[in-house]
């Protein structure tokens, strides 16, 4: 029973993560209309940014800051230089291009820091583990990830459903030649989420620095994940992207956990390990086709 | 890095024409250059590169030209180089594969067409056995014997309870077949992971359910980094032991992993302080050229540096495939970790040491060098090879 509770926490962990980089990415496609391949690189510029801070000052305030600013400006620069020539084009043109960033952010951070994984330490006051329930223990570390992205979300839902800027932001995403006929600066607004997009996804990265490795092409690994969610959630959706990478975070935990140990009530060890970790790894591919069978729009569209 | 090949490339060529007026031996390396395997395939490069510095733009009296080109670990990448590099520059001698999936999709290409092959890490089972090919030669090891030297010392610690994991390819395979070859106790868990799998809280909770005396992983380059980290933060190290063969536990891996590497048990075929006199002078170069520390991956490639110098002396520079083979199959070199020959299938019999990771030092993790496990050790599959 504990085994199940630790690995629903695990589930909800990654999910969280997940969010983070698909708030961000589903914003900027519901938004914008861009598909931001390189949403990936902004997760790995915050977590070297703040793996080189907490490197060079030891100061763990110093290190958040300089993740979250990092990414930040490198995602609004970004926009500016980049983006902003895209909008009006096909989303070949946008893949193209933001692929190009890809291979360039990689290249840049090769140059800079080499090719081998940065060490990050996990912040003191978050380290070790704390008990939950008898038999229990979990990292205070992965609690605090927790933590940090409900609080987000919550923070989020405020910002959008409760600001004059989350309204324009919600004009955009479904009526954007209105809200840019009603005279809003909208090459303004078009910065401004990208950079709200990319801090969020230099949070995650700088979050993910002390449990994985911080290395060249760790944002591509994640974003695919971040892509099935933004399918998942409903494009241009945060509540979509929230709901959906919890989803996607509990069903892909739970899948790889129990898969191979509910296959071997029916066929013998190796073969079942194999198979469960195949069959775990489709997992959440096979989610999402059945949702977009379903629900071709995903679960919380936002273009009703 | 098409580019940078290519500049390489050239300014070799520069260096041996203007020194000399034999054409250069065109040698052409495949490797893992980006992404997060990247730094594997960087030492592989550089010390394979270093061999021919230390000679002055030679390997064995033979001026050379090293093509080198990254594979991306994309089996498919990796194929299309091969063709090129056969077809187009007409490379007879082919090198650099880390990974075991880019092999398995490319090594039969070049072997096939002719073009000798020699490893300097990867070497998958299915290759080792009744498909072993007289123009594929391994310096490394088969990959399998890593993971048996494991076993062995896992054994001869005297555990009972291991649990073992892996990511679900072939080199991961064999990681688990060859653990359990000469792993003696019992297996109470066999999980396989994924190759871009980073977040291993689930596996770490299976650990803890499954209560094993000792735990076997096989997770090379960035993914050992995050799975001892969460090893770590799981509140594992310290309560179960680890034992590990040399991938999982190179020394970049070390420094990126910090205190949570600390007592775990390692096998390898090296070690940097290993005293014999080509690693002397290896390590000595190794550090004047780079000043890092080099990775077991460093000495493999320098080692098929030198395999291929002695080929090439032999034949006296001539790119003659037959005779290059007959040449290499002698492992007529020094290599850096003491004792080496071919076993019938071309692959290595060679001594397995255990290694513990201490404190250096500095106070970063270091491995040292604290016995023997096998000696002469060859693999399983050499006695289904025909040659």
């Amino acid at each position: 029973m504990t085994l199940v509770l630790e690995q629903l926490l695990n589930g909800l962990q990654f999910g969280v993560m997940l969010f983070l980089l698909a708030a961000g990415l589903t914003l900027i496609f519901g938004i914008m209309g861009v598909i931001n391949l390189a949403h990936g690189s902004l997760y790995m510029v915050g977590a070297y940014a703040s793996a080189f801070a907490a490197a060079q000052t030891g100061s763990v305030w110093l290190a958040l800051l300089a993740g979250l600013a990092g990414a930040a400006i490198a995602g609004m620069v970004v926009e500016i230089v980049v983006l902003r020539r895209l909008y009006a084009r096909n989303h070949l043109d946008q893949v193209l291009a933001t692929f190009a960033l890809i291979l360039i952010f990689n290249q840049g951070v090769t140059i800079l820091f080499g090719r081998q994984p940065l060490f990050v330490s996990v912040p003191p006051a978050l380290n070790g583990s704390v008990q939950l329930l008898p038999g229990l223990t979990y990292p205070v570390y992965r609690l605090a990830i927790i933590a940090v992205g409900l609080l987000v979300a919550l923070g989020l839902y405020l910002l959008i459903n409760r600001t004059r800027i989350g309204m324009l932001v919600r004009a955009g995403a479904t009526h954007r030649e209105m809200v840019r006929a009603l005279g809003v600066d909208i090459r303004l607004l078009y910065t401004a989420v990208f950079g709200l997009g990319a801090l969020l996804a230099g949070l995650a990265g700088l979050m993910a620095g002390p449990i994985l490795a911080v290395q060249v092409g760790m944002g591509e690994q994640i974003l695919i994940m971040t892509f099935v969610v933004v399918v998942i959630g409903g494009v241009g959706s945060i509540r979509g992207a929230f709901f959906g990478a919890l989803i996607v975070g509990l069903v892909d935990t739970s899948l790889r956990a129990f898969m191979p140990g509910l296959l071997r009530h029916v066929m013998t060890g190796p073969e079942a390990d194999a198979l469960g970790a195949g069959l775990a790894s489709m997992g959440i591919y096979l989610l999402m086709a059945i949702v977009l069978l379903v629900r071709p729009k995903g679960l919380f569209p936002a273009h009703v | 890095m098409k580019l940078r090949g290519l500049l390489f490339g050239i300014a070799a060529s520069l260096a041996a024409t203007t020194a000399f007026a034999q054409a250069p031996v065109k040698i052409g390396m495949i490797t893992t250059l980006s992404g997060p395997g990247g730094y594997l395939g960087q030492d592989i490069r550089d010390a394979f590169k270093l061999a021919i510095d230390m000679e002055g733009g030679k390997l064995g009296g033979v001026p050379v030209e090293l093509m080198v080109e990254d594979d991306g670990l994309k089996p498919g990448q990796g194929k299309q180089i091969a063709e090129k590099m056969l077809k187009t520059d007409g490379i007879k001698i082919m090198t650099g594969i880390v990974f075991s999936n880019v092999a398995g999709a490319t090594v039969p290409d070049i072997v096939d067409s002719g073009a000798l092959y020699v490893s300097p890490n990867a070497a998958p089972s299915n290759f080792a056995g009744k498909e072993c090919n007289e123009n594929y030669f391994v310096i490394a090891w088969q990959n399998d014997s890593l993971h048996e030297s494991a076993g062995q010392y896992a054994t001869n610690l005297g555990y009972k309870k291991a649990f073992i994991l892996a990511p679900n390819y072939q080199a991961g395979k064999d990681a688990l077949t060859g653990f359990k070859r000469l792993f003696k106790g019992d297996v109470v868990g066999e999980v396989y992971t994924r190759l871009d799998q980073t977040d291993f809280a689930p596996e770490m909770a299976q650990i803890k359910a499954a209560n094993p005396d000792v735990v076997f992983q096989f997770h090379p380059g960035g993914l050992g980094i995050a799975f001892m980290r969460q090893y770590q933060q799981a509140g594992l190290l310290g309560q179960v032991p680890m034992v590990l063969a040399a991938p999982s536990a190179d020394s970049t891996t070390l420094k990126a992993v910090g205190d949570a590497a600390l007592g775990a048990n390692v096998t390898s075929h090296w070690n940097s302080d290993f005293d014999n006199p080509a690693n002397k002078k290896f390590m000595e170069a190794w550090t004047k050229a780079y000043n890092r520390v080099p990775t077991y991956y460093a000495s493999q490639g320098y080692d098929t540096a030198l395999a291929i110098a002695s080929a090439l002396k032999a034949t006296g520079g001539k790119a003659d495939v037959p005779a290059l083979r007959t040449a290499l199959a002698k492992a007529d070199f020094q290599s850096v970790r003491g004792a080496f020959k071919f076993g019938k299938n071309q692959h290595p019999v060679q001594d397995w040491y255990a290694l513990k990771v201490e404190k250096g030092p500095d106070g970063a993790p270091i491995l040292k060098t604290v016995g023997k496990v096998l000696s002469n050790h060859g693999d399983v599959y050499a006695k289904d090879c025909k040659l």
